[in-house]
């Protein structure tokens, strides 16, 4: 059986055809093919998939896409405003060489960015650390990950976003 | 070039754009038209023979589009899966070779083990079809405790392997060693066990295969960090399809640590039936076939002794290892517990004897090969977890016990009683620096005050060393390596100046694509932006190795070296030309040829455009074109060392163990791009901080279940695990590759369990505590501070 799924994804409508259990992360790769979400485990442990949902950020692979029906998606294709000009997230992860293979980088940029709003652009080390629990990285050894979460949130906050 | 690109220069990634706007290509990522999904079932036990496999069910349900068992693959003449590396043992023979089929045949030899591949037309249709694969398996008691798997009676895995022995290996004099400890003042003994790893890159291992039935070509995209050696596996051994028709291409890989480099049954089996489907065939691992499959790392049983003289020389070291092969040999797992660790087990000192038994274990358990370090974090645990041992019971500063014994700058070349002989090095500057970045003089007025709070702190030392960057070839070949240890290059230039690198490295997150370029950019003059380096693709790259072991720099930098120094030479001569100067008399500076004492000047990028457009060019003693490659065969390896020194607090109520200060120096020899290094180490530290604190493999001793085949039940790092690390180095240049540089992909995970253990043991001395196992769970922890309660 298959259901007619619609939201919004980076902006743009998105509608599709999809089996009952198919997950929003299947969706976004397979229907819309946004590969930039990943899918690093099976147990909603990893965070490789995070995504924004109306804004907040959830686990795509713990999600069916009929659950978002309705819904504003945001991947990490739609978060830079141009090639030249990325997310001040973004940036701050490229100043820090916050990521090495790139496999957890969307999923860990689309957490730190709900995490510095949660926090009204006030973090300290031992905070961004906790916040992270849902996210592993294999290559960093989150050192640098946490220097520019730690660095984006007051460039977040000056830009407004 | 300028300082902010060149060699030394904390240039920013130029793979960065990609992975952070989403736009990185994994092998999942790929879109294949009319693509099918393959699912493999797997065994559910750890040893069974197989009486039955019924597809029937299975074949008639929706989207499947064809099952495939071990009797197909059979019937069909696929070879086995090979092991590459042939170690002789102390009887002077090869180690035992069972086979490795890629579909179990008859019977299941590891939890996981492969036993059927559906195909159908969605992943979750090849899924669901998988279940309804009927099994008839009789079950048979399985071999799972490494420490008994010669004991009679134990199960064996294979008839070729009789005893579960691979092979007996020793390296070293024991009648020299026996002689040094009949001379001991004080013998120091250990037991260790080196707790088995799970590599868990986070991208799951995948493959796509595509066959082109108009020319017989077949297209693999794999999870590789070697897609050349991969090919070469699949075409001499395994398939049979012949190496020209068969283009493998390792895209963006999502991390490796090792356990990317071997040929695996999954590729080996979407590649083969690509051609028979007439589909392009895709698999991704789940996380959970990535826990069962991918090959798993470390794994020892060890005792180890060492003698010491009456003032704390050591005068040798003895140590006795059963290394766990898993159900399969997998492609380089022989050459880990022998050559990348019994060598390395002189460390930074001057142990005058060493000897080393070591015997390979089959076992009903996944495959063991190479994990991040490969050898040499398992023989920098025995040596440092021995001396810190030692200087415990001798009532010594570890640091001092550490400095007495230390090979004297001096002494490089130093030929060590293991066979390898160090390069250069200069340790004493190292730990001192270690010691001083890490306030190790304030260190007890921070124990006393953690002890006012009910903490119990400790610190640790761990002086590592490691060889990397194999090599020479002939030295591999003599010692049973299966394949060369050379890196190529090409420096290809396009007609208006901008420059390709095509290299036989691979990029799985070591940021190749930029150090590359910094090398070139800087020798060459022309700018980064300009520069771009290719990889990973048969098809397009000259022949290479891949990138494990930490030798890209040290062999593919000194390959890109080579090849840039040829485009210097032939520049100069185009150059001459051009400025009817003599070949002699022009000089090479910062991107421009000039004739020394003259204004006359040509810049590369007009050199290179008057080669592809020859109309003023000596053509009747120069071939066109700016294209040049290069092979390089390092004369040695690469000798790394460094000095960690970790700080841990211990909470005796819970056993918790926090990491509060983490320390590495490290001589990595020259330096492209220190912010590349650094993070190099960081990762690698926290790898090593995991294994000592919280990673393991852990099977039902009974059943052979991989109990810990999750990311809820295998304890991954996250970021409130460690804390920020504090990295310093020091610079003893390499003497023998072009750019001095040594490697440093391995260094934090090797350098890094001992150093975490030593200060847990250091931690829990006042109670009495001698021995806390691998990792230091809070429970194990807790039982050692209670005395096994």
């Amino acid at each position: 059986m298959t259901i007619n799924v619609a939201m919004t994804v980076n902006g743009k409508a998105a509608s599709g055809k999809v089996e009952a259990r198919t997950l929003l992360v299947q969706f976004l790769r397979e229907h819309l093919g946004l590969t930039g979400t990943h899918v690093g485990c099976d147990t909603s442990q990893c965070g490789a998939c995070v995504v924004h949902l109306d804004g907040k950020s959830i686990k795509s692979c713990t999600i069916l896409a009929v659950q978002a029906e309705g819904g504003k998606v945001t991947t990490i294709e739609g978060l830079a405003e141009s090639a030249e000009k990325l997310h001040p997230m973004q940036e701050a992860f490229r100043e820090n060489h916050a990521l090495q293979c790139g496999f957890c980088t969307p999923g860990m940029v689309m957490s730190a960015i709900d995490m510095v709003k949660r926090h009204n652009y006030q973090l300290d080390e031992a905070t961004v650390r906790r916040e992270l629990e849902g996210n592993l990285c294999r290559c960093t050894g989150y050192h640098n990950i946490v220097k520019a979460i730690l660095a984006a949130a007051p460039a977040m906050k000056s830009a407004g976003v | 070039m300028t300082a902010e690109t060149g060699i030394g220069a904390r240039v920013k990634r130029k793979e960065d754009q990609r992975f952070l706007t989403g736009t990185g290509r994994y092998v999942d990522d790929l879109p294949l038209a009319r693509a099918t999904y393959a699912y493999f079932l797997r065994s559910p036990h750890a040893h069974a023979k197989i009486k039955s496999i019924d597809t029937g069910a299975a074949k008639a349900m929706p989207g499947v589009v064809e099952i495939f068992t071990g009797k197909d693959t059979a019937d069909a003449k696929v070879g086995g899966l090979i092991c590459g590396w042939v170690v002789k043992g102390k009887d002077g023979q090869p180690h035992k070779a069972p086979p490795h089929p890629v579909m179990a045949l008859d019977t299941v030899r590891y939890v996981g083990d492969t036993v059927a591949m559906v195909v159908a037309n969605s992943a979750d249709e090849a899924r669901d079809a998988a279940e309804a694969i009927k099994v008839d398996y009789e079950v048979k008691p399985a071999n799972v405790d490494l420490a008994k798997a010669f004991d009679k009676g134990t199960p064996e895995v294979h008839a070729e392997a009789p005893g579960n022995l691979i092979y007996d290996w020793e390296i070293g004099v024991k009648a020299d060693v026996d002689a040094a400890f009949a001379k001991a003042a004080h013998v120091t003994k250990l037991d260790l066990v080196n707790n088995r790893l799970i590599p868990n890159a986070m991208e799951p291992r995948a493959a796509a295969a595509e066959y082109d039935k108009g020319t017989g070509n077949y297209t693999l995209w794999s999870t590789s960090q070697n897609p050349h050696v991969l090919r070469l596996i699949l075409s001499a051994f395994v398939l049979g399809i012949p190496e020209h028709k068969l283009r493998v291409i390792a895209p963006d890989v999502g991390g490796g640590f090792g356990s990317k480099i071997f040929c695996y049954n999954e590729e080996t089996m979407v590649t083969w039936a690509a051609s028979r489907v007439g589909r392009p065939i895709k698999w991704t691992a789940e996380r959970a076939e990535s826990f069962m499959t991918d090959a798993h790392g470390r794994d020892h049983v060890t005792h180890a002794e060492l003698a010491l003289d009456k003032d704390g020389k050591f005068l040798g070291l003895k140590v006795d290892t059963i290394a766990n092969m898993g159900a399969y040999l997998s492609t380089f797992s022989t050459a880990v517990p022998t050559y990348l660790y019994a060598t390395l087990l002189a460390g930074q000192y001057t142990t005058p004897v060493i000897h080393a038994n070591v015997r390979a274990a089959l076992t009903h358990t996944a495959p063991v090969d190479a994990y991040r370090g490969a050898g040499r974090p398992e023989a920098t645990f025995v040596i440092e977890s021995i001396v810190s041992k030692a200087a415990a019971e001798l009532k010594m500063d570890p640091a001092e016990l550490r400095r007495k014994n230390f090979i004297p700058a001096d002494a490089f070349p130093y030929q060590t009683p293991v066979a390898l002989q160090y390069d250069s090095g200069n340790y004493p500057p190292i730990i001192d620096e270690a010691m001083k970045m890490a306030d190790y003089k304030g260190f007890e007025s921070r124990r006393a005050e953690a002890k006012s709070r009910g903490k119990l702190r400790g610190i640790g030392f761990s002086s590592y060393i490691e060889a990397c960057g194999l090599g020479p070839s002939r030295v591999i070949g003599q010692l049973g390596g299966g394949v060369g240890q050379w890196e190529s290059a090409q420096i290809k230039f396009n007609p208006t100046g901008n420059v390709q690198i095509l290299t036989g490295a691979h990029s799985h997150g070591q940021s190749h694509e930029t150090t590359f370029a910094q090398l070139v950019s800087d020798k060459l003059g022309v700018p980064i932006e300009n520069v771009e380096v290719v990889h990973g693709d048969t098809a397009t790259t000259p022949f290479g190795m891949g990138s494990y072991g930490s030798r890209s720099l040290a062999v593919g930098g000194s390959a890109i070296m080579k090849a840039a120094d040829k485009v210097i030479a032939k520049g100069k001569k185009i150059a001459a030309h051009l400025m009817e100067a003599d070949v002699a008399d022009v000089v090479f500076e910062q991107g421009t040829f000039k004739v020394a004492g003259t204004d006359k000047n040509v810049p590369l990028g007009a050199a290179v455009f008057a080669a592809y457009v020859p109309h003023n060019y000596p053509l009747e003693e120069l071939e066109p074109g700016m294209d040049e490659n290069a092979f390089y065969d390092p004369s040695n390896f690469v000798y790394p060392a460094g000095t960690q020194i970790c700080e841990v607090e211990v909470d005796p109520e819970t056993g918790v163990v926090e990491v509060v200060n983490h320390t590495a120096v490290d001589d990595f020899g020259n330096i492209i791009n220190p912010m590349i290094v650094e993070g190099q180490v960081h990762g690698g530290i926290v790898q090593g901080v995991g294994q000592a604190l919280m990673e393991n493999a852990v099977y039902d001793k009974e059943t052979g279940q991989l109990v810990s085949g999750s990311y809820m039940d295998y304890t991954m790092p996250r970021a409130d695990d460690v804390p920020s690390f504090k990295l310093g180095n020091k610079v003893t240049p390499c003497p023998h590759n072009p750019l001095g540089v040594k490697g440093c992909g391995e260094a934090g995970a090797i350098a890094a369990p001992a150093a975490v253990m030593n200060a847990v043991h250091d931690a829990l001395a006042p109670l009495g505590v001698t021995h806390v196992p691998m990792p230091a769970t809070p429970q194990t922890v807790w039982q050692a501070i209670h005395g096994g309660k």
